[in-house]
């Protein structure tokens, strides 16, 4: 079987997988990290949404062997030392979730989309989580959340104060490599 | 003692407190059944027939056991003896015709998508694997799937030992019932006679959350987790179906993503799950795809409505009579045959008039079973009552706000007895309506759609209304008892003060995303005048919270929380008993105010965190009180609730591509008392997009052949945030006076209404082209071929001749009976 060694939250773990494991099977069942659920076989629900070198990915559609040398973060490395990410507190502000199931694949396209967008308007907001499907909440207080971490986590933020949302550092660019959260640092 | 409530300095009762569930939610730390998985779990794969109508010839399994990693792989006939048949609780007849619904087809399957098999093996990969190396015979039989065919006496027949694929016939007449007149008669006298065939297609509930369930047979008892709704029905039911004595099964409902109806079931996979668990004596994990879940788990809705209107010339309605067929698919679900009875008690809705007749007959065909879905037979009924109003309104060239307005019940009418035999405690149309009217400025939206008509525009405007009002508190006991239904409506719920003050509440009710941590900490917490924060909930656990009837139908509130304010005050009660003796007084001189027990006139108290220390020592407890504070109390609701609202829609049709926009939504509801308006909200914003979707977006389409090819996300259409519009909602706040919160239930509410207000808005941007109805969803080839047809049917009726409407998909009428 193929070997790989990734880093995930932080962590490095090198492990033999099946050729056909995907990424969120290999999280969920090899490493334990149930925080990434899967909602559907076809990439349309995005419940499965990691990062991987700072980017989302629907992680039922790369396989294992895909992240071998690559930085896959889940949503479990957002919250640190029992402080919530902005968004994470965000979506718990704005009542953005009621089963929670699609919560923290939509929380890291979230990120995703602010990193890419600092501060988008309602409808780039509606067109960044159209690959997330939430059947509880209509997707109003999600959309409110977003909204509301963008102003908390303000433009230029660094990936640590994202994650921290303690003030900023200026950030030289708005490049999406500057803004990618590696978990556990 | 002075009784309860008591008001704390600042009550918890309609405080938007945020969600104590969410911090676990929002950074992974969840418990979903697919999360567990005991040392030693083995995972089963379900074989499901590729057919719609077949008999089974043959299995042979003999290469898939000998495959790698494989434990058993097990057939229907291997477990015809032990599997049971899933239960139907609802046989709405004496006479209702009800199958074998076995877990695992033995000779035939009837839909495509039923269980033939299944592989235990070591990964939930391997058995996939093996799978593919099971080779079934099927000997096709004839599949029925339209349910006007299904019902007619020549059709084939979905189970040829019933002769029939009507399984029942239920009839609800106002003259029998001594509610009413002659609805026949009453048609046959009306000055104006509107009569219109409604088809409620059908839905998938499509929660976030694929089911799954695990079964852990070693231990003294079975456990068993499921992503359902019903542990406490669930494990009654393993119990009755099996025959595994109840005491030996604790069910958990961990972690739920989502339901809508959609995990209120005893399902197939739970019984195969247990019998596979049993049979190898080591924890069985079953997890399904999503494509699994769309061909197998139950579907909703699926009606065809026949309604007949009768009117006075002034916009007085006058009788209704319904005539519905209801798609029950394959087989009897657990309360499948009695979701159009539910529809039945709402057909009249805020209205009042002299006649009613319902009629429905449930109809077997080869595809899915269906049972409840967000609603449950209500949403069926309210979109066809509101989408008649709006015809009698353009019948008569009134505005359908005014016949509303005329035929409403007013407020000064409540309690009102209803022609389907209800009484409605209370409510306030004329409220909801004002206000929802002004949010949306509907005068500038008719004046705006005045002027586009008259230019001619490519896009139009529309706007629809729908008046509502819905049943909660699923149910009065004795009412369920008299619609055949076979369980109780009851709810409990205990409440235990722990030695250190600290509350544990015990819920039967068992949440999916309902809040009901949050909802029920701050019931208590006002009860008892204990913190908020110092307060848990117990629930979906049989073990923990040992008896209940489970959450559906928007009954956790209006009935479970009240059984637990019911538990609160007997707290109180022998919290004051245990004062009065450590304060050396008259229980009659205490008064109970934020927590504390004070003796009339002195500064003397205790604080119930102190009483509930004594309770627990007992070194010196009063003559007859037991040790420890706690109580527990079941509540069965004495009426239903009846929230109602007003819900206003604008959309844009485009008549040259058939797209709609919703321009704006507007909703005022009134849900009675509000115990957390955040929950409300958001309850409403799930409705609105459940509702919305079934308008626009959302059907489960079958093939000739019985294959349903809506059986992904990519295919059936869950909208998006790109798909819904921003929503604007307020509240009016009229309590109910039938339990001691004032509080009438959410849940369904947006659902319920929303779908007739976009309809009626899509049909009111095109009318004036002679469209008279879209057939939902109302897509864009929908709108577009009922446009396309009316005016080619005015073109012909100009001409006097020409060429008809090319293609006709059935999805259109434009007018009248069809």
């Amino acid at each position: 079987m193929p070997r790989i060694t990734v880093d995930v939250d932080g962590t490095t773990y090198t492990d033999e997988v099946q050729p056909r494991t995907l990424l969120v099977q290999y999280l969920r069942e090899q490493l334990g990290k149930v925080g990434t659920v899967v909602g559907c076989d076809t990439s349309n629900c995005g419940a499965c949404t990691v990062h991987m070198d700072g980017q989302s990915v629907k992680s039922c559609s790369v396989l294992a062997v895909q992240a071998d040398g690559h930085e896959v973060t889940t949503v479990e490395a957002l919250s640190q030392e029992g402080r919530l990410h902005p968004l994470q507190r965000a979506f718990h502000d704005n009542h953005a979730l009621q089963c929670g199931f699609c919560t923290p694949g939509m929380i890291m396209q979230a990120l995703d989309l602010l990193a890419e967008n600092p501060e988008p308007d309602d409808e780039q907001i509606r067109e960044g989580l159209e690959g997330n499907l939430c059947r509880c909440t209509g997707y109003q207080n999600i959309v409110r959340a977003v909204r509301d971490a963008s102003e908390q986590m303000r433009p230029g933020a660094g990936p640590a104060m994202e994650r921290s949302g303690e003030t900023p550092a200026p950030r030289a660019s708005a490049e999406r490599a500057d803004t990618r959260v590696t978990g556990g640092q | 003692m002075t009784a309860t409530p008591v008001s704390p300095s600042e009550p918890e009762l309609g405080r938007a407190r945020k969600r104590k569930e969410d911090a676990r939610l929002v950074t992974g730390r969840t418990r979903w059944t697919d999360n567990m998985a005991p040392p030693g779990t083995v995972h089963l794969a379900v074989l499901r027939s590729p057919v719609a109508h077949a008999g089974i010839s043959s299995i042979d399994t003999s290469e898939a056991r000998r495959m790698s990693g494989v434990h058993a792989v097990v057939t229907g006939a291997d477990i015809a003896q032990r599997q049971g048949s899933l239960p139907c609780a609802w046989p709405v007849t004496e006479d209702m015709k009800a199958p074998d619904a076995p877990a695992m087809a033995v000779e035939s399957v009837n839909f495509a998508g039923e269980a033939v098999a299944m592989v235990a093996a070591r990964s939930a990969a391997e058995a996939r694997d093996a799978l593919d190396a099971i080779d079934v015979d099927y000997e096709d039989l004839d599949v029925v799937l339209d349910i006007e065919s299904a019902a007619r006496d020549d059709s084939p027949l979905v189970h040829e030992e019933l002769g029939t694929n009507r399984n029942a016939t239920w009839t609800f007449d106002s003259v029998e019932a001594g509610t009413g007149g002659d609805v026949e008669r009453t048609l046959r006298d009306a000055e104006v006679r509107v009569d219109r065939t409604f088809r409620q297609q059908r839905l998938i509930p499509a929660f976030m959350e694929p089911r799954s369930v695990l079964v852990d047979p070693t231990g003294e008892q079975y456990t068993v987790w499921s992503a359902t709704q019903v542990p406490h029905i669930l494990r009654t039911m393993i119990a009755m179906t099996l025959g595994t004595p109840e005491h030996k099964v604790r069910v958990i409902a961990p972690d739920v993503g989502g339901g809508f109806g959609g995990k209120l079931q005893v399902t197939p996979e739970e019984v195969l799950t247990f019998l596979m668990a049993e049979q190898l004596g080591r924890p069985v994990k079953w997890t399904e795809s999503r494509s699994e879940t769309m061909i197998s788990g139950h579907h909703g809705r699926d009606q065809v409505q026949r309604l007949s209107l009768a009117a006075r010339s002034d916009g007085t309605v006058t009788g209704l009579k319904v005539d519905l067929l209801a798609d029950m698919g394959a087989y009897l679900r657990l309360v499948s045959p009695g979701v159009p009875i539910l529809g039945a008690l709402m057909f009249n809705s805020i209205y009042k008039f002299d006649a009613y007749r319902f009629t429905c007959t449930n109809v077997f065909t080869n595809k899915t079973p269906t049972d409840a879905y967000r609603g449950a037979g209500r949403p069926e009924a309210t979109f066809a009552i509101e989408r008649m109003m709006d015809e009698l309104a353009a019948e008569l060239d009134m505005d359908p706000m005014e016949v509303r307005r005329k035929n409403w019940i007013g407020h000064e009418e409540f309690p009102f007895d209803t022609i389907a035999g209800l009484t409605y405690d209370s409510g306030n149309y004329e409220a909801a309506t004002d206000r929802a009217l002004e949010m949306f400025g509907y005068q500038q939206l008719r004046d705006e759609q005045v002027q586009r008509r008259q230019r001619g525009d490519t896009v139009q405007l529309g706007i629809g209304i729908s008046t509502f009002t819905e049943m909660c508190g699923l149910a009065p006991s004795r009412v369920l008892g008299s619609l055949s239904y076979g369980a109780g409506g009851w709810e409990h719920s205990q409440v235990r003060v722990l030695p250190t003050g600290k509350v544990e509440v015990v819920t039967g009710t068992s949440p999916h995303g309902q809040s009901h941590v949050t909802a029920w900490s701050q019931i208590v917490s006002d009860r008892l005048g204990v913190p908020f924060e110092d307060i848990e909930v117990l629930h979906g656990d049989t073990q923990s919270s040992p008896r209940g009837l489970d959450t559906y139908g928007s009954r956790s509130l209006a009935v479970g929380g009240i059984a637990a304010v019911q538990a609160s005050d007997k707290v109180v009660d022998k919290a004051g008993k245990i004062a009065a003796h450590m304060l050396e007084c008259a229980e009659q001189d205490l008064e109970f105010t934020e927590g504390r027990f004070a003796v009339r006139g002195t500064d003397k108290g205790v604080g119930i965190t102190d009483v509930a220390l004594a309770a627990f020592t007992a070194h010196d407890l009063p003559e007859g009180v037991e040790p420890n504070l706690d109580a527990e109390a079941s509540y069965d609701p004495e009426n239903f609730s009846f929230p109602h609202g007003t819900h206003l829609c604008a959309v844009e049709v485009d008549t040259e591509t058939g797209g709609v926009r919703i321009r704006s939504y507007v909703c005022v509801d009134d849900v009675g008392s509000v115990v957390n308006p955040l929950i409300v909200e958001g309850q409403v914003h799930g409705g609105l997009a459940q509702g919305i979707a079934q308008a626009l977006y959302e059907e489960a389409v079958y093939d000739d052949d019985g294959t349903l090819t809506t059986a992904t996300f990519a295919d059936y259409l869950v909208p998006s945030a790109m798909d819904l519009p921003e929503f604007r909602t307020d509240r009016t706040e009229t309590e109910a006076t039938s339990n001691p919160l004032g509080v009438k239930g959410v849940g369904e509410a947006g659902t319920i209404a929303s779908t007739p207000a976009v309809v009626n808005a899509v049909v009111d941007a095109i009318r004036h082209y002679g469209v008279t109805d879209v057939r939902m969803p109302c897509s864009p080839q929908r709108v577009w071929r009922a446009l396309s047809e009316a005016r080619s049917s005015s073109a012909t009726a100009e001409s006097g001749g020409g060429l008809g409407p090319s293609d006709s998909d059935g999805g259109l009428t434009t007018g009248g009976d069809r």
